[in-house]
């Protein structure tokens, strides 16, 4: 399968080529650390090991490529990383706390909200990010349709979820803007985050 | 005992407050995966606070370790427990919804069954 999202046909060609083994080189990379990391010190032999390990996790466990059209852009990075901190932090307290408090029992909503940058990243990331932070969790995605469908805790009324509709297209604007294309942005920068976009 | 105001010393006590703070989400965490009411609100309790408390520990962890080969390990540690707690929680949350393990009762809105 070589997946790619419905609004961003598969590049071919020598670039493609190109980039799929950029892709794999990354890979590669990142697996002969974990191994090194695992094993907790950095040797030729380790070394050895995790390149034969790296190849036959890449040899039997190929994975669809993920077409990745956007740059890293690190301040949208550091913003995205000290947000999600933040709300990682208060999520929790505010999960922890309406568990320990006696006799309450939290309402909760399922709110369908389409994302405007329909690529497979955009759409893992988004759901990744928003299912650590403010109190949304996903229960089901549309990948053809770019729409998730996201379980909020703690509803109190209509106002909470608009809210919530409101959070989730505000984390899609981070995770592009750390590292979407120009163009997703321009896309995502388009529509305020209160409106649905068609 | 001396109280000698050394890096070490600050290291250790934030790494035991860190240990403490993560000891108490992950009891809060349990606490709520005891007390919501339907299987997807439990999935809440087991991952927001769950995950923060797991991060919380690995820091005292590391403050108190302070070996590069434990570092790695505990960051390791973390980066899989940010990767795969969500994935985890969507996948049960979907089971629990196709199932119908969830109490409509004390949901406001369901745009999944419009659909």
């Amino acid at each position: 399968m070589t997946g790619s999202g419905p609004g961003a046909p598969p590049p071919r060609g020598v670039r493609a080529q190109l980039g799929r083994r950029r892709d794999q080189l990354i890979a590669v990379g990142w697996l002969v650390l974990v191994w090194n990391l695992l094993w907790g010190d950095f040797s030729w032999g380790n070394l050895l090991g995790g390149l034969l390990v790296a190849a036959g996790v890449l040899v039997f466990f190929p994975l669809p490529s993920v077409t990745f059209g956007g740059r890293l852009r690190p301040r949208g990075l550091l913003v995205f990383g000290a947000r999600f901190v933040v709300e990682l932090v208060r999520a929790s307290l505010h999960v922890a706390r309406i568990a320990v408090q006696p006799g309450y029992v939290p309402r909760s909503a399922i709110v369908a909200v389409r994302l405007r940058v329909p690529t497979d990243l955009n759409l893992a990331l988004t759901a990744e990010a928003l299912s650590l932070v403010p109190g949304t969790l996903i229960v089901e995605t549309d990948r053809d349709a770019a729409v998730l469908y996201v379980h909020v805790l703690d509803v109190r009324g209509p106002a909470d979820l608009a809210n919530a509709r409101k959070q989730v297209r505000i984390v899609e604007r981070r995770v592009v803007a750390a590292v979407g294309s120009a163009a997703e942005l321009r896309q995502v920068l388009s529509v305020p985050v209160d409106k649905e976009s068609s | 005992m001396d109280w000698a105001f050394t890096p070490a010393h600050v290291a250790d006590w934030l790494g035991a407050a860190s240990l403490v703070a993560g000891a108490l989400l992950s009891l809060a965490a349990a606490i709520g995966v005891l007390r919501f009411p339907d299987t997807v609100t439990r999935m809440h309790a087991a991952t927001k606070p769950q995950v923060l408390g797991v991060l919380l520990l690995l820091l005292g962890v590391a403050l108190r370790l302070r070996t590069l080969s434990d570092l790695g390990m505990v960051a390791l540690v973390g980066v899989f427990q940010l990767a795969t707690a969500p994935v985890a929680a969507q996948m049960i949350g979907r089971a629990a919804y196709r199932g119908g393990r969830l109490n409509r009762d004390l949901l406001d809105a369901d745009e999944l069954a419009d659909r």
